[in-house]
């Protein structure tokens, strides 16, 4: 019946057109902003659920493939498509943006249609950029959500919003721009290798490419998005943004904005660039490893609980960029690429639940927040007995953040640990130090917030969760337990398309 | 010698637009200060029926007339239908302004409009001489128009500056062009092309490095660029809007006119130097607009910085590089004309807006215009999906096609430096509260006009594929 809508256009046109329309709503009746971008939301998810249930999951190639000319004196196209890889995150960013509205509801009362917009339009760049197979239409995607995400920062953002904001803007802008000038390489590389210049991904990824300009441009790439991961060193931009982001941003920020860097790599750095990831592999998994551990130590001794959950979001999203890359030490060390599928898929689940998780914890600390004004663990204690229903989540997120078994925390680092083991035992040791350190920060910070004895006259006059938090705690925690008890949907989406991956990468690129 | 009439229906635009300027000229003579408005809406009819003219004049063939003096090709009616809607804007912006601060006469808009016949001929020129005459028409109502403030300080320094520095321009330019006068005995564009290779390379150079240097200043590259902070910031701005958007796309113009048409034979020559022009106008136009408080000067010193780029796709020496610079060169005009257009719309009698804390809070004010400006400084960073994103692109693709990756990687450098500064300016608008609380008010028109131009920024950056193709099919 919707063989013949341009299903994946919609999906990132209609929230984008839809936060228009809730711009212009104006900021007078805010009532009706909010149901109309509540509206949005839903149908945007409504849409992207075909994408789910009607995808081919035995199939490597793009589907949904939308191809139209753009810019044809640069032949850029308006091309998109989803394979396993961004499909899930697809329906992730659809699922979370709506968490975000409801959980905007009342929070916010300062400009609330332009707060509401600012998430749909944000939305639908951040479903473009996944969805994007011309590698020009994915860097105005991926430029452009930086303009949302500035002006949540910025206008709803905590005391010190407009040094994070612009450091945010920055660093992300200086990451990118040497992506776009490789891409203009490549470009300019593909009129001499097949006479006709082209931004088209799957065109570049079977691109030939000498190893130095191969080694510079995953350089370039790697800049981009490691600052988006955000990978050790370049992450400091990470814990000022989350905290002064007001609690929609954060979750954001954490549960879909760092999934695109990730996304990056599977997507760019990996199949265009695979002999000089082979070459430097090294590299990268020594950054992940530092982030996996020293990023969880830090976390360890944070004082405010934004800070902590985005210091604990690097160490996580550090499994990811370990996962990614573990393929070639496997190779080397066991001879065949059975291993290696764990790894990225490992660190494609680690990604998915990531995005649950640090939006729960991001979400709790808000609810926290709304009601104390504080986000400082000593300002806490004995929370458990006056919200007993909020303490029952926040220590199932807590848990399932530590990677406990039969959450979703558990099955992504579960594999990439697994897949560590067959490239070298130190890294799958140092990877598995931090289910001590993560449990260990997590656990600590809960206790000191949750338990122990009332700690002060505000806690003693805390309300539990109201319906509308409670449905989004609900909901997220069945996300988290259906992934880590079941997590065979969400696999064998990407099954064939990491297979496929494995293919590409394995084969060299060099002339 | 028999004289031949020459072919007046290529020129058609500019002779009906110098008649048209006349006949305002004496309109305005007999109107009262009451019905101006007669002599705004007649100027913006001229500019219209003009571009107009321009466009049924468009021909895919060059075509020369004058003896060849007067060039008709695809570049020149383009770049004259863009020069004739972006003053057209400029127009529309300034009244408002000029009607407060009790300039509001007829000269503003005569002068203006010689101007823009002084462009289009510098546009349109195939021999020095009328290169020059169209420079110095246009520089001549320019010097007039700062002045027109009269009892202002700093609009008469501003005009003082600008004279005196203009003139040592143009004495350098035609310096230049004696010299290589002197040495291929002709002032026709084409001719001396031709002769450029059997020429004596020595006085070639040092005509083309004074001809450079004419073009450096009139476009403000480094370091020929100290008049545009001060004259962009003096000038009543009413005439910053002018000087600022329309004569640098005039100013590109005469810079393809004479280096391309008429030396393309010293490629390597100019392109060397080009480079460093492009280089240090780009570090520098982006690092000291940093240090910037005042809004005219810090939109002078990203002129700076946007002109490094449009010399970057001319020195590249390929037909596509120059299509590129030429789409930067009218983008730039029109965010331009847009960013000083938003200064004379907070501007109101006794109160310029020229203040970057002016801005703050347009947010809670109008939300409308606070997006509008957005829309401006964001593209003027270069950040997609605004148009000024694809201007950089087309340039920065050119540069990495003819082998010049290092200069577009100093290119993106500088423009995450620029950055800032843009990003700062958003931030007052969106972030801060405002100081006062004094409504907009404007008229309908400079509304309208904005609305338009914000959302040219917006829609041509979804879909630049038209501009961009007519402005790379006008070198091919």
């Amino acid at each position: 019946m919707f063989s013949n809508l341009p299903l994946l256009s919609l999906v990132i046109w209609t929230p984008i057109i839809g936060g228009m329309l809730v711009l212009a709503t104006g900021s007078k009746n805010s009532i009706e902003a909010k149901v109309l971008s509540l509206l949005v939301s839903l149908a945007t998810l409504a849409l992207s659920i075909p994408l789910y249930t009607q995808f081919d999951n035995s199939l490597a190639s793009m589907q949904f493939e939308e191809l139209l000319p753009w810019i044809s004196s640069f032949h850029i196209n308006y091309h998109i498509g989803v394979d396993g890889i961004s499909m899930p995150l697809i329906l992730l960013t659809a699922f979370i943006t709506v968490i975000v509205i409801i959980a905007a509801w009342k929070v916010i009362t300062y400009k609330v249609a332009q707060y509401l917009a600012a998430f749909l339009i944000l939305e639908g760049l951040m479903i473009g950029a996944f969805a994007s197979l011309d590698a020009m239409l994915f860097y105005v995607f991926w430029e452009a959500l930086l303009i949302p995400m500035f002006v949540i920062i910025g206008i709803w953002g905590g005391p010190n919003r407009v040094y994070a904001t612009i450091k945010f803007f920055l660093y992300t802008f200086l990451g990118s721009v040497f992506m776009l000038i490789s891409l203009l390489y490549l470009y300019m590389h593909a009129i001499d290798v097949n006479g006709v210049g082209t931004f088209s991904i799957l065109d570049l990824q079977k691109l030939p490419l000498d190893l130095t300009p191969q080694i510079l441009i995953f350089l370039s790439f790697l800049l981009a998005f490691a600052v988006k991961v955000p990978m050790w060193p370049v992450h400091t931009w990470l814990p000022d943004a989350h905290v002064e982001a007001p609690t929609g941003g954060s979750v954001i920020l954490a549960a879909i904005m760092l999934k695109l860097g990730g996304y990056g790599f599977l997507r760019f750095s990996l199949p265009i660039t695979p002999d000089a990831s082979m070459t430097l592999d090294w590299l990268v998994i020594s950054l992940s490893l530092i982030a996996i551990v020293y990023i969880g130590f830090v976390a360890l001794i944070q004082s405010d609980m934004k800070k902590l959950i985005a210091y604990s979001s690097i160490s996580h999203m550090g499994f990811v960029t370990l996962g990614f890359f573990l393929f070639w030490k496997i190779t080397e060390n066991t001879g065949s690429t059975s291993g290696a599928a764990l790894g990225l898929e490992g660190g494609m689940i680690q990604m998915i639940s990531h995005g649950f998780i640090s939006g729960a914890m991001f979400l709790s600390v808000g609810v926290l927040y709304d009601r104390m004004h504080t986000r400082m663990i000593k300002d806490y204690g004995g929370v458990v007995n006056t919200m007993p229903a909020f303490a029952t989540f926040a220590v199932f997120f807590a848990m399932a953040n530590a990677g406990l078994p039969g959450t979703s925390g558990f099955v992504g680092e579960f594999m990439v640990i697994m897949s560590a083991f067959k490239a070298n035992f130190w890294y799958a040791f140092l990877a598995a130090i931090t289910l001590i350190i993560g449990a260990a920060y997590t656990l600590w910070m809960i206790k000191r917030v949750v338990f122990g004895p009332v700690a002060n006259e505000q806690v003693e006059e805390l309300e539990d969760m109201s319906g509308r938090e409670f449905f989004i705690m609900l909901v997220l925690a069945i996300a988290v337990l259906a992934i880590g008890l079941y997590p065979a949907p969400i696999l064998d989406v990407m099954h064939a398309t990491i297979d496929n991956l494995i293919a590409q990468i394995s084969v060299s690129k060099l002339p | 010698m028999n004289f031949v009439t020459p072919d007046f229906m290529p020129a058609m635009p500019e002779i009906f637009l110098l008649t048209m300027v006349c006949a305002i000229l004496i309109i305005d003579l007999f109107l009262k200060d009451d019905s101006r408005g007669a002599t705004y809406i007649l100027s913006l009819i001229a500019l219209v029926a003009t571009a107009f003219l321009s466009f049924s004049n468009y021909s895919e063939q060059t075509i020369t007339t004058f003896n060849g003096m007067f060039i008709l090709d695809p570049m020149a009616t383009i770049l004259k239908i863009a020069i004739c809607i972006v003053v057209f804007g400029v127009f529309i912006y300034a009244k408002d302004y000029l009607r407060d601060r009790n300039i509001y006469k007829g000269e503003y808009f005569i002068l203006g409009l010689f101007g823009v016949l002084g462009m289009m001929v510098m546009v349109s020129a195939g021999n020095f001489l009328t290169v020059y005459l169209g420079l110095e028409l246009l520089s001549l109502s320019m010097y007039a128009m700062i002045a027109m403030q009269r009892d202002s300080v700093v609009a008469s320094e501003a005009a003082m500056k600008y004279f005196v520095l203009g003139a040592i321009a143009s004495g350098m330019l035609l310096y230049g062009m004696s010299m290589v006068y002197g040495v291929t005995g002709s002032l026709d564009l084409a001719t001396i092309n031709k002769a450029v290779s059997t020429a004596d390379r020595v006085v070639m150079s040092f005509g083309l490095v004074f001809i450079i240097l004419g073009i450096a200043f009139k476009l403000g590259a480094v370091p020929f660029h100290m008049w545009m902070p001060d004259v962009y910031h003096g000038s009543p701005t009413s005439v910053t809007l002018y000087i600022a958007s329309a004569p640098k796309i005039a100013a590109f113009a005469m810079m393809v006119r004479l280096l391309v048409d008429g030396l393309s034979d010293m490629h390597a020559d100019w392109q060397m130097i080009l480079i460093i022009l492009s280089v240090l106008s780009m570090a520098l136009g982006n690092i000291i607009a940093i240090a910037q408080t005042n809004l005219k000067r810090m939109f002078a010193y990203s002129t700076i910085a946007h002109v490094g780029f449009i010399l970057m796709g001319v020195l590249t020496g390929t037909q596509a590089g120059y299509g590129a610079s030429m789409f930067y060169a009218i983008v730039y005009a029109i965010m331009s004309v847009g960013g000083f257009g938003m200064i004379a719309l907070l501007s109101r009698a006794g109160f310029e807006a020229d203040n970057i804390d002016n801005f703050k809070g347009l947010n809670q004010k109008s939300p409308w215009f606070a997006f509008v400006m957005m829309a401006i400084l964001f593209s003027m960073a270069g950040v997609p999906p605004f148009l000024g994103f694809w201007a950089k692109i087309s340039v920065l693709q050119e540069a990495v096609n003819s082998g010049l990756l290092w200069l577009a990687v100093v290119g993106v450098i500088t423009s995450i430096i620029g950055a800032f500064y843009y990003l700062r300016v958003i931030k007052v608008i969106y972030f801060d509260k405002p100081v006062d609380n004094t409504p907009l008010h404007a008229s309908m028109d400079i509304r309208l006009a904005l609305s338009i131009n914000g959302m040219a920024i917006l829609a041509l950056g979804l879909y630049p594929t038209a501009l961009i193709a007519l402005c790379i099919n006008s070198f091919s």
